[in-house]
């Protein structure tokens, strides 16, 4: 009896019946996952060498309210989280430049996000899967012109993200330093929070609001495990997240359970083998 | 090359004035933290900052990097009037140990001082190695310049932070309590690579420290802030119990006992951790190791 469920159980996670069909189907969505991880594991070295995660969980909150007003209001899924998330990233850019009242302000900011997206997406009467795709994340939603806004978007994050990269590396790890060097310390964290903001809003159709922390702060959280090395570290990261995201997806299509957890299950235990590496490695220092 | 007897006589200062302070005044809305200072620094010369809590000693390295406005009188470096962000100008801040999640070795953070204003992303590029090379080299770092900055002491990292600032070849470089919290074998080393720094460079030295003792040996001139006034001057004429007790306006003892300065009695006394003599051994974080 237990057997049987525990079969039928695994039979639903992993499904692969015409699977050759399923994934030119759903090509669209292996590009957008594969781009996601781009952008993810590129912007997710700043977002943790500026101590901004939980800022990263707010931004998702307030992106998920726009999303849904989006739905309600007929304004389409993407200005709606684009709205939101540039809102929220500029918010606690402007009134969280110490550490400190930055984490305050997304905690304020975050519970009201969610609200608000609760209530339009209770007002929606629109198909129910769409409401909980902004939340857990969907794949079989993406049509060719969102993801040609995602492609869009992407590409302005990954551009963008290079042309400031060493300034910004300067000023996120000595900001003081930076600014008596010349380094623009104040307008770099004001372009960063819109980038952030960007691929946050990109994060959120796909993986869903609750867990865009696996694809921006885990991929690269694990890289600086193993490495400190500022050419690395990036590339890294975006080899994980995109493992992460195209993986989830390729694990994800045929059944009828949402992409999040397979995604979320690989960039953690991603994560867990770069943590015992790194022990590992600082024993082996440490007897050395 | 510079051979003078002491510290007192005129010393390695005969160089240009690199910077230049005219009737300077800095005001934070009603209070005034200083004003009508006068100073030239020359290349090559070492001045110290010392002073009161809250008197100012920060807010002067502000105002010459351009980070602070002066409410009145005039600043300029190499002649031209203080700008923001001047490359020519070095910055050592206080020792706060890298975490982890910095995705920076040690030359990693000297590259940082060579071309860390740039845009676009790095990528390497032989005339770049070259400087980070030297620089490591000048402050003793080889041994450990591909270890991630978060396994560094506190020491060694300060030891970067040196060297990143004497990229670009400054003329004046700002020391805002660099020794803090580095163990007295550390103080001496760091202290030692800028005195070196400023001879061979040669360039201006200002050096704000709560501990003269130090620096006392490289020290050319002092420059004592408290209570909104100022003094400058050799450390003889001005670490004297008659010119402090004037400048804080109580009596204040300055004690010099086997080759130190020990200054007692300035209001700071009563914060147990703010006396001028800092004998402690290494604070937790240089132990860390």
């Amino acid at each position: 009896m237990l057997g049987l469920e525990v079969t039928d159980w695994w039979s639903k996670l992993f499904v692969f019946d015409n699977y050759g069909e399923l994934v030119v189907l759903l090509q669209n969505s292996i590009i957008a996952g594969a781009v996601l991880g781009v952008v993810g594991g590129l912007i997710g070295v700043f977002v943790i060498a500026r101590d901004m995660p939980f800022a990263v969980h707010g931004i998702s909150e307030l992106s998920f309210a726009g999303a849904s007003a989006g739905l309600l209001f007929g304004i389409g899924v993407v200005p709606g989280a684009l709205g939101g998330s540039l809102l929220a990233a500029l918010l606690i850019g402007v009134l969280g430049a110490r550490a400190r009242d930055r984490n305050s302000i997304t905690a304020v900011i975050m519970p009201f996000g969610l609200g608000l997206g609760i209530l339009c997406l209770s007002l929606y009467s629109g198909r129910a899967a769409n409401k909980f795709g902004l939340l857990t994340g969907q794949i079989v939603a993406i049509d060719d012109p969102q993801l040609g806004a995602l492609l869009a978007i992407s590409a302005l994050v990954v551009l963008g993200l290079l042309l400031i990269w060493r300034p910004l590396l300067f000023a996120s790890v000595d900001a003081d330093v930076a600014a008596a060097r010349g380094v623009p310390t104040w307008g770099l964290s004001l372009v960063f929070m819109i980038l952030l903001g960007l691929a946050v809003a990109v994060s959120v159709q796909i993986v869903g609001a609750l867990l865009v922390l696996s694809v921006l702060v885990t991929p690269a959280a694990a890289a600086l495990r193993i490495s400190s090395s500022p050419v690395l570290v990036p590339v890294l990261s975006v080899v994980f997240a995109v493992t992460s995201m195209v993986g989830g997806i390729m694990l994800a299509l045929g059944g009828s359970i949402p992409i999040s957890p397979y995604v979320t299950t690989i960039s953690f235990l991603i994560f867990v083998v770069c943590l015992v590496i790194s022990k590992i490695r600082g024993r082996a220092r440490a007897t050395a | 090359m510079t051979d003078d007897s002491g510290p007192t006589a005129s010393p390695s200062c005969d160089g240009e004035a690199v910077l230049s302070l005219r009737d300077a005044t800095l005001r934070f809305g009603e209070r005034t933290l200083w004003s009508h200072l006068d100073l030239d620094v020359r290349a090559g010369e070492f001045v110290a900052i010392l002073g009161a809590n809250g008197s100012g000693k920060s807010s002067l390295l502000k105002a010459i990097l351009g980070q602070v406005a002066l409410s009145s009188g005039t600043a300029t470096f190499l002649g031209r009037p203080i700008a923001r962000g001047n490359r020519r100008i070095g910055y050592v801040p206080q020792q706060k140990l890298a975490d982890e999640g910095v995705p920076l070795r040690a030359q990693d953070l000297v590259a940082l001082g060579v071309d860390g204003h740039r845009f676009g992303f790095p990528l390497p590029n032989r005339q770049r190695r070259q400087a980070v090379d030297a620089l490591i080299r000048q402050v003793h770092a080889q041994p450990y310049r591909r270890r991630p900055l978060s396994l560094l002491s506190g020491g060694e990292q300060q030891r970067l932070r040196v060297a990143q600032a004497l990229a670009g070849e400054p003329r004046l470089l700002l020391c805002d309590e660099p020794l803090l919290s580095l163990d007295l074998a550390y103080q001496a080393t760091i202290s030692e690579l800028v005195d070196t720094s400023r001879r061979a460079n040669p360039l201006g030295v200002l050096f704000v420290t709560h501990d003269i003792n130090p620096v006392l040996s490289m020290v050319d001139r002092v420059l004592y802030l408290a209570g909104g006034q100022i003094r400058v001057g050799t450390p003889d004429e001005v670490l004297r119990s008659d010119v402090l007790s004037e400048l804080y306006g109580s009596r204040v003892d300055v004690i010099r006992t086997h080759g130190r300065i020990v200054v007692v009695g300035t209001p700071d006394d009563t914060h147990p951790h703010a006396g001028h003599d800092h004998t402690a051994t290494g604070s937790p974080a240089e132990q860390r190791r």
